[in-house]
Formats: structure tokens, sequence, C-alpha cells
């Protein structure tokens, strides 16, 4: 014991304390979650349907203001479709494709960080100078390359159908990295603590200690970075569609509801972009603000990312 | 000392190869050259001769070979879209971009590293706690977003600065610089604050973080047992150590700045590097895809070598071996 | 009559928490620390030795508080309604030494710096004057060619060159006391001599008073006047340190300090209560049958033969020539079965390689490792993987704090189909955790609700699960407790008379060793300087290395001690 280490008497007791700010965090990512599911349900109208669009009733206000029509809560966009239904199945891609990268990413990941941290050697370099190369080039760079090359080979590329799955391509491409690198470090500590020295010295096979052994206890920084992550790749997608090369305007995430009205806020027709921006805003800072918890309380060590 | 620049030079090289090998393989395989650059209804004789002009029937690695040496001599092509050098291209709009990026880097380190300082001086202040409300919001707010925000509010609704372009620009050689006029301030004052907030707030982030670490290290503790005085702990000693790594973090910002730009200048019709690129893939026109991501690329591996350079010089344990 | 340098009358400090309840970590504690004396502050963990430190100096952290007592340094009284020591002045009147000189010393800084501030702060005097006083206390810490020392950077010194350094920060201000928080617990055995001299000498040179908190016995007898040892926060027994090591009174002092292994006679047993429960007889017999102890021959001899281990890069991917590292330069040595071979040496000898390579973690550059005939580490699963287990330093690393503790010992049960059912190797597994002395309930339970002697026990018993012949022990006591390191000695020894097992001990604690072993060879730089049985090894060693580790080991024996008892446990 040292001097330098307070000793403080421990009365420790594990209980899941969450502050006001998280819960109301946890219940809204929760909500919205629960909404972007029900979305073909709860919609009032269903906006990939051209058929629903009524040029008659384009840009219209939302329903609380002078010019509005209640049957359109948040008023409609510029081909008619209704903003409120447009949100929520904006919602539904946005979260779908946060979800899908972050996915993606997590797996290749932890699967490349655990090869990486027990086994070292010419496998650790390899993966480490690609991990490498890769992070040299921001995210959105990156996912604008495989984005504009992917059109630029296939026409199909901007069709609602196969821009889901570029996306999640685009953006998992650079978003494994961080978590292969974290796990490699922790896999490195772990390899070299005693317990798993002394399953290589039992004999256990390596396959064995890695996914027994080392992996449930390299995984509580992954869940951490895995909510933080999602963010960032809600906000990535949100970026790219923004920019036109993501979801296209036949189904259109949240991202691409801002594009669209971004032409419109000069000439006062604000709400076609305020409330899906509201409405992104509010997700990624619930998930924020969960994230952040989860990081303070389990992981002190990722501060700062 | 010298083994790691080499190999940090090796790893410098690596990228770039990279780099250019997909640089190369967008010019060559993406899309299709010769129907770009013909007209509609160009007979096959006129397509393969360009075909042949381009160099286009040679085998892979020397189109490549030839691709690397046109490169290093400044020639990185002709833009489908409007069928001048590339080179030009981004040259004209380089120092838009630059400038937007330099002043974006002042102002995120200018408030972020004393705001970081502040909340981990006061962990429990009220004004510590709203900071960090704050700082959340900040990175929960996608660039273009705080972009249309920050135009709604001061350019549509009240008018006070302009929503687009960069004012008036004033030539300096081949620099055009809007430093030195009042329009070119009041256009350059939203777009930077946009791109800088994002990275303000990871900045402070930063720092809050590692001067909390540093704060309960050892050393810092021995200090106070020696009774040097809080002033003192905290912001000449303490501060130096927290500042180490955000040198890194700085460096690699820079970079991510230089791409996180494109959406800014996006949104705010900046005529720079970002919105070339924008329009260069919204156009296919991959000649000046090819070439920003080259640009791009070396900037980053040149702001990354510096980077690890600052960083051996001021770190100590880098700098001297053992005695 | 100058004033005592400490004086501590009914101390008292409690952390009020939360809910209303009160953690009382010292209570009427009485302490004096005599101008020139050395006063050491002994108790193993939580004992609250740590707590009176912080108190001291002033870093107590919240809501940790004096609640009661006086304390007076230097004549001057403490505040202690603040808590703070108030007219005192931190640094100058009182200097503090902690245990890591790595950690102490600010990487950034060089050290001209570091020991100028504190004079620069306190003094007032200005760079030049600074200087000149650093160097003064550079030259009087033993540090050779302070003027290039000045300019150095910590990392640039030796772990030893280091704690100087530390000890020249406490002292720049002559204060009156100086608080030295286990100053060479870090250290290597023959620094740690060198430091001890150090400290002995500036309190009689200087008058300065020093608390020494420490848990090393051989230390206190060492270099202390004066001991106080400490128990659950209270004060069991003080005293000049020839009646308090020599004839203990207090119960708790007399199982300390028979706890302790002595460097001068081997005793049959450590004299401690052993640790045992219900079932523990009963299981060892359980274990003795199915591991078939008393069949030597099976075991086979572990033979090394010109062992030689390197490790280092063979030139970088760009340039940089091979730095190759020879820990180990050709060893060789046999164990024969049933015996306890002992390795003894300092850090960096390269004893825990030859333990790692011979239980298959590294690989060997050349020689060879066998055990009965079969090389080891060949195949996994394989007969020589299992008939060889190891035993490693540090409990709290030793078991995955995922699994639950029966889990992890039946692990090796069923990779080797040592049990028919799942049913039998979980019998197993209780059976032997309570052969190490625990309750067959531990096993539903995970590590972190263990102690550390308690988790090297279950690292034991699954050491022992899959019926090795050999057992490797890579200091498996020297991160416990004086009173647990007994108990785990005694377990190991009672296991290999058990279960018949060989058993390959490594430390660096010269009376450990002479407790634990047969034979023993010593080590220095990667190579065997001698080898022999232990009592001819320490009744005549032969090698000068052997004869300096002799002589530097701090030893409570120093001392006269009551005569070796007969038989064993004392209560």
């Amino acid at each position: 014991m040292s001097l330098a280490a307070p000793n403080q008497p421990a009365t420790r007791r594990r209980r899941l304390q969450m502050p006001v700010s998280v819960m109301i965090g946890l219940a809204v990512v929760m909500l919205m979650l629960a909404v972007a599911l029900l979305a073909p349900w709860i919609a009032p109208t269903d906006p990939t349907n051209v058929a629903s669009f009524d040029l008659m009733s384009a840009e219209l206000p939302p329903a609380f203001m002078p010019d509005g029509d209640p049957a359109h809560w948040l008023g409609t966009d510029n081909q008619g479709r209704d903003l409120f239904s447009a949100i929520l199945y904006g919602m539904r891609v946005s979260i779908a494709i946060g979800g899908g990268a972050v996915l993606v990413a997590a797996s290749l990941g932890v699967v490349l960080g655990l090869l990486a941290g027990y086994f070292g050697g010419w496998v650790d370099i390899v993966i480490m100078r690609v991990g490498d190369v890769i992070l040299s080039l921001p995210t959105i760079l990156l996912a604008l390359l495989v984005s504009g090359i992917a059109r630029a080979v296939f026409p199909e590329a901007g069709t609602a159908q196969w821009a889901p799955v570029i996306l999640i391509g685009a953006i998992a491409i650079h978003e494994w990295v961080q978590y292969a690198r974290t796990v490699r470090a922790a896999t490195m500590v772990e390899a070299s603590k005693d317990y798993v020295r002394a399953a290589r010295v039992i004999g256990l096979p390596p396959l064995h200690i890695m996914v027994r052994h080392i992996l449930p206890n390299v995984m509580s920084p992954v869940m951490v970075i895995a909510t933080i992550n999602l963010a960032a790749a809600v906000l990535t997608e949100a970026t790219l569609s923004f920019l036109g090369v993501g979801m296209p305007p036949t189904y259109p995430s949240l991202g691409t509801l801002i594009r669209i009205g971004n032409e419109f806020v000069f000439s006062g027709i604000w709400w076609i972009a305020v409330f899906p921006a509201v409405t992104l805003v509010i997700l990624v800072l619930a998930v924020n603000v969960v994230g952040d918890w989860l990081r303070d309380r389990f992981n002190p060590k990722l501060k700062g990312r | 000392m010298i083994a790691s620049i080499g190999s940090r030079l090796g790893q410098a090289v690596l990228v770039m190869l990279a780099v250019t090998a997909i640089a190369f393989v967008m010019f060559r395989y993406v899309g299709d050259p010769v129907a770009m650059m013909s007209r509609e209804d160009a007979s096959p004789a006129e397509k393969a001769e360009l075909r042949a002009s381009l160099g286009l029937d040679r085998p892979a690695i020397v189109q490549y070979g030839e691709f690397l040496g046109r490169t290093l001599k400044g020639d990185l092509g002709i833009s489908f879209r409007n069928q001048r050098p590339v080179v030009d291209l981004l040259a004209e709009r380089l120092p838009a971009t630059l400038e937007l990026v330099i002043v974006a880097t002042i102002l995120s380190l200018a408030v972020g590293i004393p705001v970081g300082v502040y909340c981990a001086l006061k962990p429990d202040g009220a004004l510590t706690r709203a900071i960090q409300t704050i700082s959340l919001v900040g990175i929960s707010m996608p660039t273009f977003v705080t972009g249309i925000g920050l135009i709604l509010i001061f350019a549509v609704t009240l008018r006070w600065l302009p929503s687009f372009g960069r004012g008036d620009v004033v030539q300096i050689g081949g620099w055009s610089t809007g430093f030195l006029t009042r329009s070119g301030w009041a256009s350059l004052l939203l777009p930077s604050i946009t791109l800088a907030l994002y990275q303000l707030t990871l900045i402070m982030r930063l720092v809050r973080a590692e001067m909390i670490d540093v704060l309960s290290s050892d050393y810092i503790r021995f200090a106070k047992a020696r009774g040097l005085p809080p002033r003192y702990i905290n912001f000449r000693l303490a501060l130096r150590n927290a500042l180490m790594p955000v040198v890194t973090v700085t460096g690699l910002q820079i970079g991510s700045l230089i791409a996180f730009a494109i959406v800014t200048e996006t949104v705010f019709q900046w005529p720079g590097m970002g919105l070339l690129f924008i329009q260069a893939v919204s156009f296919a026109d991959v000649p000046v895809m090819a070439a920003y991501l080259l640009f791009v690329g070396f900037l980053f591996v040149v702001i990354n070598m510096i980077v690890d350079l600052t960083y051996t010089l001021i770190d100590p344990r880098l700098r001297t071996r053992r005695a | 009559m100058n004033p005592a340098a400490l004086s501590i009358t009914d101390l008292t400090v409690d952390y009020p928490l939360a809910d209303g309840s009160v953690v009382t970590a010292v209570s009427g504690v009485n302490l004096m620390v005599a101008p020139g004396e050395i006063h050491a502050l002994v108790g193993e963990s939580g004992a609250g030795k740590t707590t009176i430190g912080n108190a001291l100096m002033g870093l107590l952290q919240a809501p940790g508080r004096v609640a009661k007592g006086r304390i007076e340094i230097g004549g001057k009284p403490v505040d202690i309604r603040t808590g703070r020591t108030e007219g005192i002045v931190q640094g100058k009147d009182v200097g503090a030494i902690f245990q890591d000189p790595m950690t102490s010393l600010n990487p950034l800084f060089t050290v001209e710096s570091q020991l100028g501030e504190t004079m620069r702060h306190h003094l007032g005097l200005n760079r030049a004057e600074a200087r000149q006083r650093s160097l003064e206390l550079l030259r009087a810490v033993g540090i050779p060619e302070p003027e290039r020392r000045l300019k150095s950077y910590p990392h640039q010194l030796s772990g030893g060159q280091r704690q100087r350094v530390v000890i020249a920060a406490a002292l720049c201000c002559d204060p009156k006391l100086i608080i030295a928080d286990e100053p060479t617990t870090a250290l290597d055995v023959s620094v740690q001599a060198q430091i001890l001299k150090l400290i002995r000498g500036l309190a009689d040179e200087r008058g300065v008073g020093i608390l020494l908190v420490t848990h090393n016995m051989g230390v206190v007898a060492e270099v202390a006047d004066r001991v106080t040892i400490m128990l659950k926060g209270q004060v069991v027994e003080s005293g000049p340190v020839a009646q308090v090591l020599g004839a203990p009174q207090h119960p708790y002092a007399k199982a300390l300090i028979g706890a302790v292994p002595r460097v001068d006679v081997k005793l049959p047993r450590l004299p401690v209560p052993a640790q045992e429960s219900p079932g523990t007889a009963a299981a060892r017999e359980q274990v003795r049958a199915r591991m078939g102890g008393g069949d030597e021959a099976k075991a086979g001899v572990l033979s090394v033969d010109n062992l030689v281990v390197e490790y280092g890069a063979r030139g970088g991917l760009f340039g940089g020539g091979s730095h190759v590292f020879r820990a180990v330069k050709g060893v060789s040595f046999t164990v024969e079965p049933g015996e306890i071979f002992g390795l003894v040496g300092e850090s960096g000898c390269g004893k825990t390689t030859v333990a790692n390579t011979i239980a298959g973690l590294a690989k060997p550059t050349s020689g060879s490792v066998t055990l009965g005939g079969l090389p080891i580490g060949a195949k996994r699963g394989g007969l020589a993987r299992k008939a060889l287990q190891m035993v490693f330093q540090d409990p709290y690393s030793a078991l995955n704090p995922r699994l639950r503790v029966a889990t992890a010992i039946a692990e090796p049960i069923a990779f080797y189909h040592l049990a028919a059912t799942k049913a039998e190797a979980a019998e197993d597994a209780a059976l032997l955790l309570e052969a190490v002395g625990l309750d067959r309930a531990a096993g539903a339970r995970f590590p972190h609700a263990f102690s550390g002697g308690q988790r090297q026990r279950i690292a034991i018993a699954r050491a022992l699960a899959p019926r090795p012949r050999f057992l490797v022990c890579d200091e498996p006591t020297s991160s416990l407790d004086v009173s647990v390191q007994a108990q785990i000695l005694n377990l190991l020894k009672d296991l290999r008379d058990l279960a018949g097992l060989s058993i390959l001990f490594i430390s660096h604690d010269l009376a450990v060793v002479r407790q634990m072993c047969d034979r023993i060879a010593v080590m220095k730089s990667g190579e065997i300087v001698e080898q022999a049985p232990t009592e001819e090894l320490f009744a005549a060693p032969t090698h000068p290395y052997t004869r300096e580790l002799l002589s530097l080991v701090p030893s409570l024996d120093k001392i006269a001690r009551e005569p070796a008892p007969l038989g064993g446990a004392i209560g």
C-alpha cells in the first residue's frame, strides 16, 4: 500500500445508479426505437408511395400555423408528402443504417482485434497497418469515396434498394478500426494476465482461450464504443444523405429530408428542414447521453473520445 | 530515433502508395473516360483514337507507372465536367479551404482548451455542468445542421451576416485571401464557427479528461505533498502534462477539419476544395475525385508526420535516450 | 530539550459515509518520533498505517477526517478541525517519500526543476541559489556526477537513483519530520540495502525524525530504532525494536513476527495457525488417492539442459540493428521427483524466464527441457503439458473475473477428460477447494468475493485439477501479507507431501527459499552461479555473489529471537 494511492474504506454496492438525465435519454432512445419499428403502422400516410403525394397540398405549413392543414401535423414537403410520416420513416431508415453499420463494424473489429492482440506477430502488423492507412483518412472522406465510386461504377447504387447497403459498408469501413484497436489493446492486457497464462499452461487451445476467457473480458469497452459510435454512424449517414450520396428522395432518411428542406430555407418555408433536423439532434443527443454515462461508469480509460 | 523516423517515413510511403493505387483504379476503371470525353455520336474509330491518345490501351502496370510519373510532375488530368486541368482547379480553391480551416482550428483551440481546463479544475460547479450539457449537444449536432441553424438565425432572420460566398477577396500572387476585407471576414464568421463547433467540443472533452487524469497522478500528489501552491501545480505542472496528447489530437483534427470542410462548404456555398469535390461526386467527375483524394491523402500524411515529429520533440522520454 | 519530531496523541481518523454510517480507519493511536530517530510503523493491509501517513501529509481524501486527537510536528500543533496542517508548511517542515519512484517524479521535467521548485517556493531562493543547494543535496544522497544529473529527466535514471532524488526532494527544506512509505519495496535487494543505509545516515547526521511505514520486518530490524505494530486501526504493541521483535508480548505481534520466514534455520512448518475448513482433512485424503501420491517413480525427473532464451527484434522493417537480448545464457539443472527446488535471484536475473520456458509460455532458443524424458510444451493436450502446471505471483490476475470459481477449476478436468460426467467434474472441483482449505460453497462465487490469500488457494486448486506431477511456483507469495504468506507456504508443503509433487520454486526472498526448498540454485544475469542443497548453501556459500546476497538481505535474524519452537504451530 502506498501513500500515493489514497486508502478509502470500500463500501461498494453494485447498484445501477443512473442520474435522471441518463434515464430520460434512455427513455427517449427506447421511444424512438419503438416508433421507428412501428412506423408503417403509425404513420398517417406512406411517404415512399408516390401515389400518396398530392402536389396540390405541397409546401403546406405545420398544423399549428395559420395556413396549416390539420391532416398534416408538421406540414408537407415540396412534393406534397406528409412531413410527419416522412420523419417517422426517416427515423427508421437512419436508425437502421446507423445500427447496421455499428453491427458490421463491431463484428469485424472485434474479431480482427482479438486475432491481432492474441497472436501478435505478422497478423498484428498487417491488421494494424491496414487500420492505420484507413485511419489516416477521415470517415467522411472514406464514406464519400465509397459512395462516389459505387455510383460511378453501377448506377443502381443510388436506388432505395442498394443505397442502405452501400451506406452501411461506407461507414463501417472506417469504423471497424477503432473497435479493433481497443479490443487489441484490451486483449494484450488480458493475455498478459495470469489467468490467461494459466489457461495456456493448462494446455487449452488458442481459440478456446480467446472465446471463453478473453472475449467476455474485453467486451465492456466494446459496448461503450458501440453506443457512442451509433451516434456517430447516424450522423455520418445523415451527412452523406445531405450531401446527396445517401438515401434518395424516394425513400428519404432524415438527412435527405434536410437536404430537400435546405433549398427552401430562404423562402421562409423552414419546416421541411427544421423538423427532421430537430428529430435527428434529439435522437443523437439521447444516444450520446447514454453512451457518455456508460463510458464514465464502466471504462474511465476511454475518456476523451 | 533515426530508426523511428525511418519507420514513419516507410509508413507514409505505404499510405501514399495505397492512396495513389486507389486513385489510379478510379481513373482507369471507374466510369468510361472515353465515353465521357467524346461526343455522343463519335464513331468507333474516333473513340479508338481517343483511347490511344489517352494511353488507355497499354497494360495496367505501365499505366500505373505513367500515372505516378504524371502525378509527381503535377499533372493530375483534366476534369470531365469543365475540361480544365484539375491542378488548376485545386489551386484556385485551396486558399478558401485553408483559410477556413485555419480560422476554425484557432477558434476551437482558443475556446476548447481553456474551457476544458476550467471544467477539470471545478468539476462540481454549476457552470461546469452547464458546459458539459452544451458540449453533449455540440457533439450531437451534425455540421450541416449547425450551419443551417446559424444561417436561419443570423442570415435569414437577423440579416446580420451573409449566408453564402466568400465576400470580397484580395489576390496576392497565386493566393486569394479573404482576410483583408471586411466582407471577407463577415463571410468567414458563420462557416468557421460551424466547422469549429464539433472539433471544439472534442478538444474540450479531451482536455478535461486528460487534466482530471493528470491531477490524480502520483507525481502531482507528490507535488502537493511538497507543499507547492495549487496555482503552480495546476497551471505550470499539470497543464503541461495534460496538453501532450492534445498536441497529437489537434494535428489529426486539422486533417479531419479539411474533410469536414466538405460539408460546411456545401452548406455555405463556400468556393473551396470541398465544394469542388462534392460537385465532382454528383457529376461522377472521376479525375477531380481522384485528385482530391490524392491531395488530401498527401496532406494527411504530411500532417501526421509533423505531429509525430513534434511529439518526439516535446516529450523528453522520446527525445533523449537513457543516459 | 528539542521538541519531538512527531507526536501523535489519541488519534482517530474516520470516514463518515453518505448513508450516515461511519467507518473508522484509525482509533486511539499514540505515537512519538524523537529527532534523529527512525520509527517504523508496521502492519498488514488495512491496519491503518497508510491512513496515518495520509493524515500527516494532509492528503486524506474526502470524506476522511481527523475526528479526534492531537498531532504535533516539531512541537507545533496541527489544526485537526480542518484536518490540514496549518502553521506547519507542507514540504518544508514535513517531507515525504513515496513507494514508487517511477511515478513520484514528473516525467516531463528535469531533476533540477523538480528539486528547485520546492526550495524556491518555501525558502524564497532564486535560481542560482536553488541550483547550488540542489547540487549539495544530490551529493548528500550519494548521486555521482550531480551536475550532469541535474539536467536529466526521470526516465534517464535508474530506480535507485530516482529514489535518491525523491529523498533529496524530501530533505531540501530541512524538515523536522520525514514520512517514508515503503521506500524500498520497489527496489532490488542490493539497491535496497544502499537506500536504507542512506536513510539511517540522514537521520543520524541531520537529526531529522523519520516515520517509516512498512510491512517488511527485515527492514524494521535493519534500520529502525523503535517500532509500532498496528492491527485494524489500533496500536497493539510499541517499543524499542530489539525488545518488540525479540520478545513480542501481544498475541498478534507474536503471530506476525513468527510468520516471518527465518533465514537462519529451516523449520518443518512456518509457525502460524493453519486455515482449514471441516472438509479439508477428508478432501485431502481423496486428493491423495486420486493423484496416487507416494508413487514418485511416475513423476520422472525434470531435466533442464543448457537452456538458452533470447528476446529481441532481428532488425526492423526499415533498418535498425538487431537488438537481441539473452535472458537465459545456458542454464542446466535437474529436479528429482518429490523435491522442492528453489531458483533464487534478483529481478532481471532470468529466473522468471526460466519458469516461463519450462511452463511452455516462452520458446527456448536452444537447449532442452524434459519431464520424465518427454519434451515439454511439445503438444497441447499432450501428456507432458498436463503433467506440469504453474502457480503465478499475482492472485488478483490469476483468476478469470467472469468465471465462477468452481467452473474455473473444473475446466481443466473437463478438457483432459479426467471425469466421466459433468457432475463428477464438479465433485472433483469441490474436493480440491476443500483440500486447499476453503469451503465447498466457495465454488459458486466469483473471484472478486475473495481476498488475495484465498484467491491464491483457488489458483493452487486449479493448478492441481489436471493432476500434475510437477508444479512451477513463480513468486507465489510475494504479493501477500506476511501471515497469509506463511499459510500458503505451509499449504504448498502439505500438498507436496499429499500428492507426490515435485516443485520448482522461484523467489527473490532468500528466507522463504530457505524454509521451502531442498536444493537451491542462485541465478545472476542469466546464469546459475551456484547450486547446492539448502543447508550447504546457507552454511557455506562458495560463490561471492551468493555471499553478497546473503549479507544484504534485511533480516529479522539480526535480532536475537526466541529459539525455534518444537513441532509447529503456535497459537
